[in-house]
């Protein structure tokens, strides 16, 4: 019994912890605004009312409007079971991190299609925007990865941030800083936040994730506003694994470090929504460009001092 | 050889009997039909059997013709390569029975039915074939009977004009294959006496003249100009056929190759990953800028070539570099990947033949909401799409996951060089998936979804069971690959071990088995967590009336289906940034007046390596050739004879010699 419980830590609590994160980063721009900002836990309530309510259909939609933010939830839930976060992930395989993302490619493709089911051109224009990021962004991903792969000599996300030790801090630490960045960067671009997107921003036209989903409600919503929530664990539990620290003999610690490193990872998000505005549309393809490409500095410089065996 | 010379000869039998009934097409297609199914099944038995028990039969049938003997066996290569073949020619040919009856020259759809059933007989020569005459026989059969079916439509001019350039194509290509086989026989035409050439240079020069002719039949870049204009044009249970099989003939012949010169340079594996590279990103973005269905899907074909090159190239870099492990999984991959590709490309095209018979037109823009009067065709389209696009839990994802795979555990090779190779497919699949989700998420739904573009799209419905059956059992099949890596993993790694030259399974397999099972573990929690997911959505609105009201339009309450995104809005941010590689043409009428009332934007994208690389340089040879006819030609009788004079002259002159 406790080595399922033990298993299963990683998701089980991503599942109950993650929409604490979008509650910290809204705590952070409303310290910087100087406000009060709203409660903590605000998406958590947020996401029972929307359970309680009804919905609401389009006449245009169809049976993949429906099917969009149940075939997106349960695809980033089952990614979440392969994502450590400062415990070992229940399930870990030898390119597991492949499947991990395409799971988040398979949510991305049904929340397309969901949008462009309402037949508006604004969630067209939303759906257009984000099938064009994340495929630049894509690329970034799987450099930064490559980098840690050839690191650590490792190719499951478990074995890879379990050799992510301060000794390799020592040897490669400008690769590790720079993957780190990617990964915050790409963070920022799949999440919706700025400097891609804005998700307090009111009009539908500029907005990417948001207008994607104006036409769902109820239960949908709280589908697709928790698949977010998760989505955002998923890559802070990533970028925490490569700047936490871990401890040689303490699990618990190491846990603490880590997530520790995703609440930095949700202030960080929170510092740069206050100090930063948003790109121009046209600008956001350079800024995942140029991510990829630190990323592919990154992987020069571990070919620099040769992989570990 | 058990199964596959009956089901050869079943397949010539259905299509001898539809050439003497052509007058009763009705009779004829069926015969036609018949043989080809009962063919495809007992061929598959004997592919599959062969597969399974992983020996070679051989036989040899007496023929009359110099230099060459009828020698046929069977293989796992060839095997492997068969089932696709036999899968698809069986959903095809059942498919293209209803679907001709309503196309254009129903009347001589006898004559269709002949074509195919021995353009599928020519693609199992190709395969079988251990001579070189007869492996070239059955090739330029292969090409010619695909031509014949490509202008089967023949009434359009644009069809007519795909027809040539597929002919030249395609005999262009024939023209380096046959210098490879008189360089690479030295004399045998055997496939059994070829060796391997000593000299490096002679290895490299049939290497390449090897990709030249069957990379121009698998459609690599910048050898592809005819494939899109080709598959469209062909009835569209052939587009499958051709797009799914036909062209991984191109892909079979250089794995011949590579099994016959054995292990090439470093440079050879570069150049195959670059060509796979460039294929796959520029066929996808080619493929995003199409408002064509099928032309779309087409360019897809090279997306999917890039993908299977690059799981060569890495294959031939472990073999290069000593990697027996990477050898394996890109070998692995690319093969996997050929099988999955003619799978779900077969599926996308039956589907988009069935919205072209509904709506009369492949022009995605003025389709839209199918979804409501198709809904088959839509599933079978959403399952194609998800496959293509190599997501889980369908097949596209396992070849992918392979290639991946490969890729890094090369990545973590000590030294740079194979590392960075691998780095950079890793890259440009990556980029392909972003890519390709973006088109089949562009082209699903601006065909299925929304609101009708025009009144036909309204008014359409789903193809009889004659149709819809082969397209489920394509489907079917899909997720069953994408669900069943555990079993499917050891014949298909005995296949590829042969390619990367282990004799006996390396020491991989044990890695990869489970990998395999926990693979298929993940697409079980998956499809496990959707039903969970519906069933929960189900529950909690369960007593709740659900509501219906317009589609938010900031407010806006009288949208018209012409206010939708279209395919080129959607497709637009990534066509202007790749606008130096695509070269998109857009004209637009100027909207002026304070109150305009009608203005038009106007989107293209012609292939800029059709321009670029033959028809300008043609167009220059023909003006230079017209010039010099001009100076040479010009009516003086005495200067003729004076040519003849000449000519004799120097045939003497070179006798003497």
């Amino acid at each position: 019994m406790k080595l399922v419980l033990q298993n299963l830590a990683a998701p089980l609590l991503g599942i109950l912890l993650a929409p604490l994160l979008p509650g910290i980063v809204n705590k952070v721009k409303a310290f910087f605004a100087g406000r009060r900002g709203p409660p903590l836990l605000q998406l958590y309530y947020d996401l029972f009312k929307l359970m309680s309510k009804g919905a609401v259909y389009s006449h245009t939609t169809s049976w993949l409007f429906r099917a969009g933010p149940v075939v997106s939830t349960a695809s980033v839930l089952t990614a979440l079971f392969f994502v450590p976060c400062g415990m070992r992930a229940p399930c870990s395989f030898p390119g597991d991190l492949l499947l991990v993302f395409y799971l988040l490619g398979l949510a991305r493709f049904f929340t397309v299609i969901a949008a462009m089911d309402t037949g508006s051109s604004f969630e067209g224009m939303g759906a257009s925007r984000e099938a064009q990021f994340s495929a630049f962004a894509e690329v970034g991903l799987f450099i930064a990865f490559a980098a840690l792969v050839r690191m650590t000599g490792q190719l499951s996300l478990s074995d890879i941030f379990e050799h992510v030790t301060p000794d390799l801090w020592r040897t490669h630490a400008p690769s590790l800083l720079l993957g780190a960045v990617v990964i915050m960067i790409i963070l920022l671009a799949e999440n919706s936040r700025i400097p891609v997107d804005d998700p307090n921003t009111h009009l539908e036209l500029t907005m990417i994730h948001e207008v994607m989903v104006l036409d769902h409600g109820g239960p949908d919503f709280a589908m697709i506003l928790y698949s977010s929530a998760l989505k955002l664990w998923l890559f802070a539990a990533w970028f925490a694994g490569v700047v936490a620290p871990r401890f040689e003999g303490s699990n618990a610690l190491t846990a603490a470090a880590t997530l520790g490193g995703m609440l930095l990872a949700a202030v960080l998000t929170g510092i740069i929504e206050s100090t930063m505005a948003r790109l121009r549309l046209l600008r956001v393809p350079q800024l995942l460009i140029g991510a990829a490409a630190l990323a592919f500095v990154a992987f020069l410089l571990t070919c620099r001092g040769g992989a570990q065996p | 050889m058990n199964g596959l010379t009956p089901g050869l000869l079943l397949f010539l039998a259905g299509g001898i009997c539809a050439l003497g009934l052509r007058r009763f097409p009705a009779a004829a297609s069926w015969a036609a039909t018949t043989g080809a199914v009962l063919g495809s099944v007992a061929g598959l038995c004997g592919a599959l059997s062969t597969l399974i028990h992983g020996v070679t039969e051989a036989s040899s049938f007496p023929w009359s013709l110099p230099y060459a003997a009828f020698d046929l066996a069977l293989d796992p290569l060839s095997a492997f390569f068969m089932v696709p073949l036999f899968l698809l020619s069986a959903v095809s040919a059942l498919y293209g029975e209803l679907y001709l009856r309503h196309g254009k020259n129903a009347q001589r759809r006898g004559d269709a039915g002949f074509l195919f059933n021995l353009l599928v007989l020519s693609m199992a020569l190709v395969l079988a074939a251990r001579n070189t005459l007869l492996f070239l026989v059955a090739w330029e059969l292969m090409a010619l009977s695909s031509f014949a079916l490509v202008i089967f439509e023949d009434t359009d001019d644009s069809t007519r004009k795909a027809g040539w350039s597929y002919l030249i194509a395609s005999q262009a290509g024939t023209a380096f294959l046959f210098f490879f086989f008189i360089l690479l026989g030295n004399g045998a035409t055997d496939f059994s006496d070829f060796t391997a050439p000593a000299a490096p240079a002679r290895k490299a020069i049939l290497f390449v003249l090897a990709l030249a002719g069957f990379g121009t039949k698998a459609g690599f870049v910048p050898l592809h100009v005819w494939l899109p204009r080709a598959h469209p044009a062909a009835p569209s249970h052939v587009s499958a056929l051709m797009s799914g099989i036909m062209i991984k003939m191109g892909i079979y012949g250089i794995l011949l190759t590579l099994r016959i010169l054995g292990p090439l340079p470093p440079w050879c594996g570069w150049l195959v990953t670059s060509i796979g590279a460039s294929s796959g990103v520029l066929g996808v973005l080619f493929a995003l800028s199409q408002h064509d269905l099928k032309k779309l899907l087409a360019y897809h074909s090279v997306e999917n070539i890039g993908i299977i090159a690059l799981g060569m190239g890495l294959g031939m870099l472990g073999l290069a570099y000593e990697l027996p492990a990477i050898a394996l999984l890109g070998f692995a991959g690319a093969i996997l990947h050929v099988v999955n590709h003619a799978l779900f490309k077969g599926l996308l095209f039956l589907s988009a033949g069935s919205v072209l018979q509904a709506a009369r037109t492949r022009e995605m823009d003025h389709l839209g909401g199918l979804v409501r009067h198709m809904p088959f065709t839509a599933a079978a389209f959403l399952v194609g799409s998800a496959a293509i696009c190599g997501l889980p839990p369908f097949n596209g994802f396992v070849s992918e996951f392979l290639i991946y795979l490969g890729s890094l555990y090369a990545v973590r090779q000590p030294t740079a060089e194979p590392s960075l190779v691998a780095l950079g497919i890793l890259a440009s699949l990556a980029l392909i998936g972003g890519l390709a989700l973006a088109c089949f998420a562009k082209a699903f739904s601006i065909v299925f979804l929304g609101h009708a573009r025009s009144t036909q799209a309204g008014r359409v419905a789903d193809p009889g069971p004659l149709m819809t059956v082969p397209m489920a059992l394509l489907a079917m099949l899909c997720l069953a690959i994408g669900c069943s890596a555990p079993a499917m993993f050891p014949p298909l790694m005995r296949v590829a071990a042969q390619l990367a030259g282990q004799n006996e399974l390396s020491t991989v397999l044990p890695d990869v088995l489970p990998v395999a099972s926990a693979l298929t573990m993940g697409v079980g929690l998956l499809i496990l967590l959707v039903i969970a997911a519906a069933f929960t959505r189900k529950w909690v609105l369960r007593g709740r009336d659900a509501g219906l009201a317009e589609t938010w339009g900031c407010a806006y309450t009288a949208p018209s289906p012409r206010m939708q995104y279209t395919s080129s809005s959607f497709a637009s941010p990534i066509v202007r940034f790749f606008s130096s590689v695509l070269r998109p043409i857009e004209t637009h009428a100027p909207v002026d007046g304070l109150f305009p009332a009608r203005g038009r934007v106007e989107t293209h994208t012609p292939d800029v390596f059709e321009n670029a690389l033959y028809e300008s340089p043609a167009r220059w040879g023909a003006e230079r050739m017209r010039r010099l006819r001009g100076k040479v030609q010009h009516g003086h009788m005495n200067l003729y004879v004076l040519y003849i004079a000449l000519t004799l002259l120097a045939l003497l002159l070179w006798k003497l010699l």
